[in-house]
């Protein structure tokens, strides 16, 4: 009752308050539009497109029901690509983030040279990922600098055909993306550590516990959602790898280095298999659902919120 | 009594001991430390310097000695090629072409986005938390699933091979990032503060752009700075929506350098170390937005 007085009250003689769903539209409907009409109608489209055998040019008549997709979960191709991008989300997890996690431990004491060390680890995530591949493909060619530095180290037997071996390439290409995106994964953990009040480990520390007890039964556990918001980012990043890939091997040699992505675009840019190349968006978009609504049946919302909103000054 | 008294002397004698240990054990630690962060800065930095220098050396040089950090002799050519020379043209236009795509779809995810994270942080209407997550969506699935729709959407509306086309999209693209991020900041601004702005005869908008959006520049400094680097290393929307070459931008028209020149590593080094100094110049400049407003939050968690 008292609220609605206090609102009521407030418009005052002399001016014309617009009433409230006026606002309301004028403010959201300019994002609103924009949004819908270039992110998700597309997507509803993309599950429209991938009922049909169509080329992107002519009418949309050749309505074909699934069959899209069980072509492309029986294609040697495709399954090679989701593949890739497991592979990609297994090694993130078991390799960079662990190697993350160790650098943002070391970061975490104030000592001299802090700040350097930080601002370098983070530099690669603002470079472009295709600019990225292109000094990488130049370091990468035979003979070039990483050749002739395993070689100088008399590591020459270690030397591989690097991008060209299709058994190699996807170590090759995780190592690159692990170079580009371990900083932004340092950077975020670091940000946790930090939150951790430092008298928590050391009050273990005095009970007698170990460093690394300490570390895996105080610090770690406390970490955890940022842990998972790291974790979390990282899948949805592998999920969607193109542009470094496409620049340095376009999924090649022999499909070795496709992803999903990769996949859809030459589907549907190169082969002109627009409903083709739509059902295979829809797999991602699948996954990335999945692996979405798992995040958030196992992690507090507020996590995802946590990661990119509040501010503390 | 005499139990605690006697206690106390050994702890002390030892005391001397093991900090003369971890005194040794401190230092050893803090040496390791440094050896690490620094063999890992040299990997981080090796690719980059190498490119820097070797823009300025010659391509015999480039292969013949590819372990030679220092150029000899230096060769100022391959740079004031791409900035001055016979590749200026293609490289500041290629600049321009990233430069307007990255200014309006960076003005309108923000312009835009703080305009809605407006409503949804200070109104109460029904169906809003739907409408937010539906902004939140955009978070958790890969752009690339909307690209092949988009592209045959955006030739509809004849935007095809139109900088507009990309920008639009891209800015779409960046809503989700900058509503979440601004969201809790509107609201962390006092009730009091509109209230005493309507009494005062400010109107909503008046109260949203004269007091609302001055208090707000560090959470729209932050959202600027995340949509500015997502806009300037976008690749995958730009090679499908733009044309020829006139409209490439940056990542494209790298691409496409290191194809053409494909013997001449020198040339491609150099101009790559340009298309990567706008970026690495404005990390230097925003290194604290792009870090605070990516970690801000992580903090709290």
């Amino acid at each position: 009752m008292s609220a609605t007085s206090a609102t009521s009250a407030r418009p005052r003689a002399g001016f014309k308050v617009p009433t409230k769903w006026v606002t309301i539209s004028l403010f959201l409907l300019p994002a609103l539009a924009l949004y819908l009409l270039f992110v998700l109608v597309p997507v509803v489209q993309a599950a429209h497109y991938s009922l049909y055998k169509w080329n992107g040019l002519q009418p949309l008549d050749n309505f074909v029901g699934l069959k899209n997709y069980a072509t492309a979960l029986g294609s040697d191709t495709f399954r090679t690509a989701v593949s890739n991008n497991f592979l990609i989300i297994v090694l993130s997890l078991a390799i960079q983030i662990p190697f993350s996690l160790s650098l943002a431990v070391l970061l975490n004491r104030r000592f001299t040279g802090r700040t350097i060390f930080r601002v370098i680890f983070f530099l690669p995530y603002v470079l472009s990922e295709a600019i990225t591949g292109v000094v990488f493909s130049l370091l990468l060619r035979p003979h070039a600098l990483i050749d002739s530095g395993f070689s100088s180290m008399g590591l020459g037997g270690l030397i591989q055909d690097w991008l060209g071996d299709p058994g190699f390439v996807m170590i090759t290409l995780f190592v690159i993306i692990s170079w580009k995106y371990f900083g932004f994964h340092m950077i975020l953990l670091l940000a946790g550590l930090q939150g951790i009040p430092r008298e928590i480990e050391e009050a273990a520390l005095i009970d007698g516990a170990g460093r690394w007890q300490a570390f895996r039964h105080i610090t770690l556990p406390l970490l955890g959602p940022t842990l998972r918001v790291s974790v979390f980012l990282s899948m949805i990043g592998a999920l969607q790898l193109f542009d470094m890939i496409w620049v340095m091997t376009r999924g090649g040699p022999l499909g070795a280095s496709n992803t999903m992505a990769i996949a859809m675009f030459k589907a549907g840019f190169q082969s002109q298999q627009m409903g083709y190349g739509s059902a295979l968006a829809v797999i991602l978009f699948l996954f990335a659902l999945v692996l979405a609504l798992a995040y958030q049946r196992f992690v507090l919302r507020r996590d995802v919120e946590g990661a990119v909103t509040a501010f503390n000054g | 009594m005499t139990t605690t008294a006697s206690t106390s002397t050994t702890t002390s004698i030892s005391a001397i001991g093991s900090r003369r240990l971890r005194f040794v054990r401190r230092n050893l630690l803090n040496i390791a430390r440094y050896v690490i962060l620094v063999l890992v800065a040299g990997l981080i930095l090796l690719p980059i310097v190498y490119a820097v220098l070797g823009g300025f050396k010659e391509n015999g040089q480039l292969v013949g000695d590819p372990l030679a950090l220092i150029p000899a002799p230096w060769v100022l050519s391959n740079y004031t090629d791409v900035l001055f020379g016979v590749n200026a043209g293609t490289f500041w236009r290629e600049f321009a072409n990233s430069l307007i795509i990255a200014v309006v779809a960076v003005g309108l995810t923000v312009g835009l986005g703080s305009l809605a994270a407006f409503i949804f942080a200070r109104m109460v209407f029904r169906g809003r938390e739907v409408f937010y997550t539906l902004f939140t969506l955009g978070l958790l699935f890969p752009a690339a699933v909307a690209i092949l729709p988009l592209y045959i959407l955006v030739k509809q509306i004849g935007l095809g091979e139109n900088l507009l086309g990309v920008a639009l999209p891209q800015a779409a693209f960046g809503l989700p990032l900058t509503i979440i991020i601004l969201r809790p900041f509107f609201r962390s601004i006092p009730v009091e503060l509109e209230d005493a702005a309507k009494i005062d005869g400010c109107s909503t908008f008046g109260f949203f752009w004269r007091v609302l959006l001055p208090l707000a520049r560090p959470a729209l400094a932050t959202v600027s700075v995340l949509a500015i680097v997502g806009t300037w290393n976008a690749f995958m929307l730009p090679l499908i929506l733009l044309g020829g070459q006139d409209q490439w931008t940056l990542p494209l028209g790298v691409m496409n350098f290191s194809g053409l020149y494909v013997s001449d590593q020198a040339r491609i080094l150099a101009f790559t170390v340009c298309a990567i100094m706008p970026a690495v110049i404005f990390y230097g400049l925003a290194e604290r937005q792009i870090v605070g407003g990516l970690t801000a939050g992580s903090v709290k968690g």
